[in-house]
């Protein structure tokens, strides 16, 4: 990482010498963060002025919050230099490839396994392909189809050229800039990400993003989705990539936003499987996302369903703000670590309205030395009559210098309440393992397919195609961690 | 078929086998009794392959194999089938799943091509039948919560599947009620063909009553101290295990 920034730095600096005003040519901004940067940004995206001053105000508290970087989760990293980091690049900053030939055989493999296609190998791993790939055509014709219904399915910079007054009404309602850290960063200097609109009463006919997975890879550092389904509508989202991101950026701090009015429902599923450091944990992303929806109507639901393998750092808890009488919360989670990984995930779910009810399936498995940490907030307010909340924490261990944490934190304000906690943590059981062996399995095979069982009531969760990439991507992620 | 030769092993530093010789032919079942304690499941599991058990003399000769040599996976995939005493429990796997991911690894061992979901289906319909196992045993995850009885009634189900050259049995009769028993004798005798062996690990006779063996080998301390035919567990069921123990340390006293 240190002889990468040297290069960047390099390169940013020679650039320097030619002055500011170049730079707007150039891909690449300054390293480092301030009002000019930010200002370079926006004027870079065209954006209107009020998001700009979205931006000045979000950068300002930030500012105010330099010593207050949260510190609470179970994780352990060196402090990162915020001065250090580039804020804005253009979208095709990876570099490109001539062949696959260039591309690390050791990722090829992995494609490989998850039975991805030639074209998208190369798409994925940054080497350059002809314009006319079938995805495309692909793109068009369901964009039609979505467009038909009234449903807006763009980048966030879209967004803010073609429907600014949806993006000013709810971007930063449900994570206001001053929620936390990360969130107060992003809202400073994102640059871009996903937006999409259901109208009143549509159904979302498909899995929205699974046909733009190839298109959608060059997302950057610092995303930011908002999803506002309207009064009696459907959607399911998909987000993330199954296959490993060739990935230069250390940080990410994305935003989600969702936004369920009466009687709609949002599914978000994620699987996350960025680039997770070395062996001896060298390397790799830190992942510091804020994630919450709120059901905002009677009968409304938001259930977010997540597979985490990636990552050197995961610090993530999609939440949901149970506003509408009736509502639900789900929260669904997978978090595989291994190796040097660190992961300090779970959910909030914060019941407001009448009758709301949650549910929580965490599901931890960790590894080599890794470290994985389940964290939960369910908080029933005054309000919150007969509100019921069922939380299960399942940790299972697969090594003996792997560490697993719970740390479930209730607060009850209304008496009605009816909250129940389960946790477990168990060890793969050499029983287990020599029972597979006995019927044929080798100890790799054995142990995917123990920790997969493990897994099964999230990954029935998932769309059907993710949950099968999502298995073999769990087996994946273990390769090694036997023995 | 099978060939152990003065063999040995020790868990945790106790010796708990101290030279077993056993010969074990194409299309033979032998039955090993003998009272707890005496060796009988670490023979199993020392054949099966399992890492607590050490050897630390002798030799084991399975199919023309250094049977010690090989991954207890390795072991599966020759034909080597090892019945559990104590099935594990292995949730949200479910029985199907696990069962075609096994036949496969062996079919594709022996060079046959694998099974597709609905060949395999056919195949488990069909071996159920023999059994006489509810087919809801199947669509179960693997064990989680099975009675005893139906743990044992699985593992012959899978043992029907898997179709071993060599079957080790071991205490599969213990904790079975009788009806449940005579499942399990009936379809190891139906699985029995003239290229396959049984041994059955035992503690009872009953089991016997019901399979009938062609040897009947008397474990205790660690060694096979008396064989004979099936009428040597008759004359167990009789005089009990005092009988032959104590003539076997009166003799080692001598």
């Amino acid at each position: 990482m240190n002889g990468k920034n040297e290069i960047l730095k390099a390169v940013t600096q020679q650039d320097y010498k030619y002055g500011f005003v170049s730079k707007f040519d150039s891909d690449k901004a300054p390293v480092g963060l301030n009002e000019d940067i930010i200002r370079l940004i926006s004027s870079k995206k065209k954006e209107p002025k009020w998001l700009l001053d979205i931006r000045l105000k979000a950068f300002k508290h930030w500012l105010t919050l330099m010593d207050k970087e949260p510190a609470w989760a179970h994780i352990h990293y060196p402090k990162i230099n915020f001065q250090d980091i580039i804020y804005y690049a253009a979208p095709k900053k990876k570099k490109e490839l001539n062949s696959l030939d260039e591309v690390d055989p050791e990722m090829l493999k992995t494609f490989d396994k998850l039975g991805i296609s030639i074209e998208e190998q190369k798409k994925l791993s940054g080497v350059a392909v002809d314009v006319v790939i079938d995805s495309v055509s692909v793109k068009t014709t369901f964009k039609d189809t979505l467009a038909k219904l009234g449903i807006i399915f763009c980048s966030f910079s879209e967004a803010v050229q073609e429907h600014p007054e949806l993006v000013k009404k709810y971007m930063g309602s449900v994570v206001p800039y001053t929620d936390n850290f990360y969130a107060a960063l992003n809202s400073a200097v994102f640059t871009d990400g996903s937006f999409c609109y259901i109208p009143k009463g549509v159904r979302c006919p498909m899995e929205l993003s699974t046909y733009f997975r190839i298109n959608e890879a060059n997302t950057g550092q610092f995303e930011r989705t908002l999803l506002i389904a309207e009064e009696g509508s459907y959607v399911s989202y998909l987000e993330g990539c199954t296959a490993p991101m060739r990935d230069e950026n250390q940080l990410h701090a994305a935003v989600v936003e969702l936004i369920a009015y009466k009687d709609a429902e949002i599914k978000y599923s994620t699987v996350q499987n960025w680039y997770p450091g070395n062996k001896e944990g060298k390397g790799g992303i830190f992942n510091f996302v804020t994630k919450r929806g709120i059901c905002k109507g009677e009968h409304s639901k938001i259930s977010w369903t997540q597979v985490e393998t990636g990552s050197a750092i995961t610090w993530k808890y999609p939440s949901v703000i149970l506003k509408g009488d009736y509502s639900v919360g789900e929260f669904y989670s997978i978090a595989l670590t291994n190796n040097f990984q660190q992961a300090d995930t779970g959910t909030k779910m914060l019941h407001i309205g009448k009758n709301t009810t949650s549910t929580i399936i965490s599901k931890g498995v960790s590894a080599g030395k890794s470290n994985n940490s389940y964290r939960g907030l369910v908080r029933i307010s005054k309000s919150a009559s007969n509100a019921r909340n069922f939380s299960q924490c399942d940790s299972l261990l697969l090594s003996s210098e792997c560490g697993a944490h719970t740390f479930p934190y209730i607060e009850i304000n209304n008496k009605t309440a009816i909250v129940e906690h389960e946790a477990t943590t168990s060890k793969v059981g050499e029983d287990q393992i020599f029972y597979c062996n006995q019927r044929g399995l080798d100890t790799e095979q054995a142990i995917s397919m123990i920790v997969n069982g493990y897994c099964k009531e999230v990954l029935k969760k998932l769309p059907m195609e993710f949950a099968v990439e999502a298995q073999k991507l769990l087996s994946l992620s273990l390769e090694g961690s036997v023995g | 078929m099978l060939s152990i030769n003065n063999l040995k092993a020790s868990v945790e530093n106790k010796e708990i086998l101290k030279g077993i010789n056993l010969e074990v032919k194409k299309g033979e079942v032998h039955a090993i009794m003998g009272p707890n304690g005496s060796g009988k499941s670490t023979l199993a599991s020392v054949l099966a392959g399992r890492s607590e058990y050490e050897v630390t003399d002798g030799t084991v000769n399975y199919l023309e194999h250094n049977l010690l040599d090989m991954e207890p996976e390795e072991r599966a995939k020759e034909g080597l089938f090892l019945a559990f005493q104590y099935p594990v429990e292995i949730p949200g796997v479910n029985t199907a799943t696990f069962l075609r991911t096994s036949l496969n690894e062996i079919r594709e061992h022996r060079g046959q091509e694998p099974l597709n979901g609905a060949d395999f289906l056919k195949l488990m319909k069909n071996k159920m039948e023999v059994i006489d196992i509810d087919k809801s045993l199947i669509s179960r995850s693997l064990n989680e919560g099975f009675s005893g009885g139906e743990k044992k009634k699985a593992e012959i189900f899978q043992m029907a599947l898997l179709e071993p050259t060599l079957a080790v049995m071991d205490e599969t009769d213990s904790g079975l009620d009788i009806d449940a028993l005579k499942v399990v004798a009936a379809g190891v005798n139906k699985l029995k063909t003239e290229n396959n062996a049984v041994i059955i690990i035992t503690h009872y006779e009953r089991l016997l009553n019901y399979i009938v063996p062609d040897f009947v080998h008397i474990i205790f301390d660690g060694k096979i101290i008396k064989t004979g035919g099936k009428e040597l567990a008759l004359t167990l069921e009789e005089k009990g295990y005092d009988w032959i123990t104590n003539e076997h340390v009166a003799l080692s006293n001598a």
